[in-house]
C-alpha cells in the first residue's frame, strides 16, 4: 500500500495541469446562471471539446491506434480531477467518449472504427444512448423498441425516454428488440442510429430543477442499414452493458472534488452567516454537520482510490466499487440539507434573487442532487446488485 | 498510488486469519469473557511467539519493527476473531506511550518485556470527568524523596487486572506527567467495572500515595503530552482496525443466515428488505476499511493530515459498527437476539470501542477544529 503518486502520475498530472492552466475557460461557473439559448451554451461547450481534443487529451484512455492516450485508470481519475478541480466546463460529447466509443473499439467492424471514431474525439459529432423507456427502466431488459428488417435496413419504431443529450445529437446508439420471441435478454441488438434520419422526434423533459437535461426519443418507421448493427444481432444486451462495467470505477472522480470545492465555500459562508449571535461555524450543530459531510466526502475519495486500484491491480472491480453509485448519491443529498440548514431562510432563493447566496447555486444543488439516487440506477437496484452479485443472496426478481 | 495491499501484507493478513481462527474460534472467546480477566497465558505465549506483541516496536526492543499499515492488518483479524484480553492495553496503549516518551533504559526493562509477551501493561489516563483529551487529565503526582507520589482515581482503565504495570498520567503543577506504576505498588487499588463488553475489561484504579521511583518517571510537559497523543492516535487506528474486522465477521454471519434461513418458502436473503440490510453492511464495512487503512498509512507516514484522517476513520466506523450490529441482528431477528448467537458479543463490542478513545461526536469536533476553524486561520494568516 502506497499512496504515494508514482513518478508518472505526478508527471502526468502537472502536464495536464500546465495545459488547462493555457487553455481552459474560467467563465464556465458564471456562465450557468446566465441568459443564453441551449444552442449557444453547446456551441461554447463544443468549442472546448474540440480545444480538448486538439490538446491530444480527449479519448484519454482510449488505445492509441484510435486516436486515443492509451492512459491507465489512474491517470484518466487525475484527468477527472483536475477538470473538476478548475471548474473546467463538461465535454459535451461525453457519452460518445465514455461509452459509445469505447464500445465500437470492443464490439464494432472496422468500418464502422474509421467512420465514427475520429468524430466523437474531437465532438464533430455528438452521440446519445437510446436506453431506457418508459416500461423499461430499472428492468432494462424489458425494452419494446422494436426493430424489423425489411431490404438490408432495421425499421424502428418506439420510444426511448431519460437520453442525456438527446437534443444535439448526432448519433443515438440504440438498443432494440429485433426478436421477440426470445427470451427478454436475448432478443436485443445494438444499432447505430443517424438522429437527422426521417421519423426521427425529440422532445425535451423539462425536470423539476425547470432545465432539460433529457430527453424522450420518438422513433416512427425509422430506416437504419443493417451495416450499422454493433456485433451481432440479438447480442445486443452483451455489447449495451459490456464496457459499463469498468467506467463505473470512475464515477466518484470528479464529483468528490466538486464536493471538497462546494464544502469549502460552505465553510466560508458559516463563518459570515450569524447563527443565535455568532457565526454559524462556531454553533456545535452545524460544526457536527458540516465535519460529518466532510468525513463522508473524504471516504468517498478512499473509496474512489480503492476501486481505481483494485481494477489496475486485478482487472476486475471489486466490491468498495459496487457501494460508489450508492455512497455519493446519499452522500450529497445529506450535503445539500446540510448546505440548507446552514444558509438558513436565504437557502431556498433561486437564481434572479438578489439576495440569493452563490447566484442561487446552492437552492439548485439542493433539488438537483433529489435526482442523484435515480439516475444511473437508483439506490434499490444498487443494492440489490449488492446484495446479488457481491454477497451472493438469491436474485429477489 | 497503490491503495491495496502488497503481497507481504496479504501473506500477514493470511496467517494471522489462520492463526486466530485456530488458536481463539469463538468457543474460546466465550470460555475468557467468563473468566475474571478475559485474558489467557497460553494463547499470549503463542501470539508473541507470532511477534504480535511487538509488531510495531524496533527489533532493538524484541519488536519486529513493521509499520502501521501491518499493524492494522494484524488488527483487523483480531477484531475480526474477537480477540479478548489486553492486546490494545499492552501494545498500544502502554506500549506505544513508552516507545514515544521512555528513554533507553526504559524501554529495555519495560517495551521488551511487552514484545517479548513476558509483561501485560495498560494506560491509566481518564478520571471521573471521561474526557479523552490530555488536558482533561487533573491527577497530580507529588515529589517525594524518593520520587513521586500519585494520588487520584482513574476510571475506564482497560486489562488493569492482568497488568504488570500501568502507565499513568498525572500533572506536576500544571505539566502532564507519564509515570511508570507496578500494579503491585503500595496504594494501589483496582476495581472491576461491570461493563457491557466482557470481553474487555474495565476497571476503577484508586491512587493512595502511590510512590513512583525516579526512574519510572517517563516524561513531562511537552514530551509528555506529544507521547500520549501518538499513543492515543495509533491506538485509534488500530482500534479502527479491529472494528472493521469485527463489522467484516457480523456481516458475514448475517448474509449466511439469510441464505441459510426459509420464511415463506424461499431464503429470506431473497427478499429484497434484508438483502437492503446486508447491501448496508457491505457499504458500511467497506467505507471504514477504506477510511481505516487510510489513517494508518496517513500516520505511519506522518503526512499533514494523518490527524484529520484518524479522526475520520475513527468518527465513521464508531457509527457504522453500531449500524452494522443492528443490522446483523435485525436480520437473524429472534435468533439474532438470543444469547447462543454470536454477533451480540460484537455487538457489545462495537459499543465500547465506539466510546473508546471519543465517540464519532467527538471525533467530529475535532474534524471541525481543523477543517472549519483552520480555514478561518488560513484566511486571517493571508490576509
Amino acid at each position: 500500500m502506497d499512496l504515494n503518486p508514482t513518478p508518472q502520475e505526478r508527471q502526468f498530472r502537472e502536464e495536464l495541469r500546465a495545459w488547462l492552466e493555457a487553455h481552459a475557460p474560467r467563465d464556465w461557473e458564471a456562465r450557468q446562471s446566465a441568459a443564453e439559448s441551449m444552442e449557444e451554451r453547446f456551441a461554447y461547450l463544443r468549442d472546448w471539446q474540440r480545444q480538448v481534443y486538439e490538446g491530444g487529451w480527449a479519448g484519454l484512455s482510449w488505445p492509441k491506434e484510435f486516436g486515443g492516450r492509451g492512459a491507465t485508470l489512474m491517470e484518466k481519475a487525475i484527468f477527472t480531477e483536475e477538470m473538476a478541480r478548475i471548474a473546467a466546463p463538461p465535454l459535451p460529447g461525453i457519452l460518445g467518449l465514455e461509452l459509445v466509443g469505447p464500445t465500437i473499439i470492443a464490439f464494432g467492424s472496422e468500418a464502422q472504427k474509421q467512420r465514427y471514431l475520429a468524430k466523437i474525439l474531437s465532438g464533430e459529432e455528438i452521440w446519445s444512448q437510446g436506453f431506457s423507456e418508459p416500461n423499461a427502466g430499472s428492468d432494462l431488459a424489458a425494452l419494446r423498441t422494436e426493430a424489423k428488417l425489411e431490404d438490408g435496413h432495421f425499421v424502428v419504431n418506439g420510444q426511448k425516454v431519460w437520453t442525456s443529450y438527446g437534443w444535439a445529437s448526432d448519433w443515438c446508439e440504440l438498443v432494440v428488440r429485433t426478436d421477440a420471441t426470445a427470451e427478454k435478454h436475448k432478443g436485443l441488438t445494438v444499432l447505430l442510429v443517424d438522429m437527422h434520419s426521417p421519423g426521427v422526434e425529440v422532445r425535451p423533459l423539462r425536470q423539476m430543477t425547470s432545465e432539460s437535461e433529457f430527453n424522450e426519443l420518438f422513433f416512427d418507421n425509422v430506416r437504419v442499414p443493417v451495416e450499422n448493427v454493433v456485433g451481432r444481432v440479438n447480442n445486443g444486451w452483451n455489447v449495451a452493458l459490456g464496457t459499463l462495467m469498468h467506467e463505473r470505477a470512475l464515477l466518484g472522480a470528479g464529483l468528490q472534488i466538486t464536493f471538497k470545492r462546494q464544502f469549502a465555500r460552505l465553510v466560508e459562508l458559516a463563518h459570515s452567516i450569524e447563527r443565535n449571535g455568532r457565526p454559524a461555524a462556531e454553533d456545535p450543530v452545524i460544526r457536527q454537520k458540516l465535519a460529518q459531510s466532510y468525513a463522508e466526502i473524504e471516504i468517498m475519495r478512499l473509496n474512489q482510490m480503492r476501486a481505481i486500484s483494485r481494477v489496475m491491480q486485478t482487472g476486475m472491480p471489486g466490491p468498495e466499487g459496487s457501494i460508489q453509485k450508492i455512497f455519493w448519491s446519499e452522500l450529497n443529498q445529506r450535503f445539500q440539507q446540510v448546505a440548507m440548514e446552514l444558509l438558513g431562510p436565504y437557502g431556498q432563493l433561486t437564481r434572479g434573487s438578489e439576495f440569493a447566496f452563490d447566484e442561487g447555486q446552492w437552492a439548485y444543488t439542493y433539488l438537483r442532487a433529489r435526482g442523484n439516487t435515480i439516475e444511473a440506477g437508483t439506490s434499490e437496484i444498487q443494492r440489490n446488485i449488492v446484495g446479488h452479485f457481491v454477497l451472493g443472496l438469491p436474485k429477489s426478481y | 498510488m497503490q491503495f491495496g495491499l502488497t503481497e507481504t501484507q496479504q501473506v500477514l493478513k493470511n496467517s494471522a486469519r489462520e492463526f486466530f481462527s485456530a488458536e481463539c474460534p469463538i468457543g474460546e472467546v466465550r470460555r475468557l469473557m467468563e473468566t475474571g480477566t478475559a485474558a489467557d497465558a497460553a494463547l499470549w505465549q503463542k501470539m508473541a511467539h507470532q511477534g504480535w506483541t511487538g509488531i510495531i516496536f524496533g527489533e532493538e526492543h524484541g519488536g519486529l519493527g513493521l509499520g502501521l499499515v501491518e499493524m492494522a492488518v494484524a488488527l483487523e483479524e483480531m477484531g475480526r476473531a474477537l480477540l479478548p484480553g489486553p492486546y490494545l492495553s499492552t501494545v498500544l496503549l502502554a506500549g506505544g506511550a513508552i516507545d514515544a516518551a521512555g528513554n533507553r533504559a526504559q524501554k529495555q526493562k519495560y517495551l521488551s518485556r511487552i514484545s517479548m509477551g513476558e509483561a501485560h501493561a495498560t494506560l491509566a489516563m481518564l478520571e471521573a470527568d471521561a474526557r479523552w483529551e490530555p488536558e482533561a487529565v487533573r491527577m497530580q503526582a507529588f515529589h517525594t524523596r524518593s520520587g513521586f507520589a500519585l494520588n487520584g482515581r482513574k476510571m475506564f482503565v482497560p486489562d488493569a487486572n492482568v497488568a504488570d504495570f500501568l502507565v499513568c498520567a498525572a500533572r506536576r503543577g500544571a505539566d502532564l506527567g507519564l509515570f511508570l506504576v507496578p500494579r503491585d505498588a503500595p496504594g494501589l487499588a483496582i476495581a472491576p467495572l461491570a461493563a457491557i463488553d466482557s470481553t474487555r475489561k474495565l476497571y476503577q484504579v484508586d491512587f493512595t500515595e502511590v510512590p513512583v521511583a525516579e526512574e519510572d518517571f517517563l516524561a513531562i510537559g511537552d514530551s509528555a503530552h506529544k507521547a500520549l497523543e501518538r499513543a492515543l492516535a495509533v491506538a485509534t487506528v488500530a482500534l479502527t482496525a479491529e472494528m472493521v474486522g469485527g463489522m467484516q465477521r457480523v456481516m458475514e454471519i448475517a448474509v449466511e443466515y439469510a441464505k441459510a434461513r426459509k420464511q415463506f418458502g424461499k431464503p429470506i436473503g431473497q427478499f429484497q428488505a434484508v438483502q437492503h440490510l446486508c447491501a448496508d453492511m457491505l457499504l458500511l464495512t467497506e467505507s471504514s476499511r477504506s477510511a481505516a487503512y487510510y489513517a494508518a498509512w496517513a500516520l505511519q507516514e506522518q503526512a499533514p493530515e494523518a490527524a484529520v484522517a484518524v479522526s475520520i476513520a475513527k468518527a465513521y466506523a464508531s457509527d457504522a459498527y453500531r449500524e452494522v450490529g443492528n443490522r446483523g441482528i435485525q436480520v437473524q431477528g429472534g435468533m439474532g437476539f438470543t444469547w447462543e448467537n454470536n454477533v451480540h458479543l460484537y455487538y457489545k463490542r462495537a459499543k465500547a470501542s465506539e466510546l473508546m478513545f471519543g465517540d464519532a461526536t467527538y471525533h467530529r469536533e475535532r474534524i471541525a477544529r481543523m477543517v472549519i476553524d483552520e480555514a478561518r486561520r488560513g484566511r486571517s494568516s493571508a490576509a
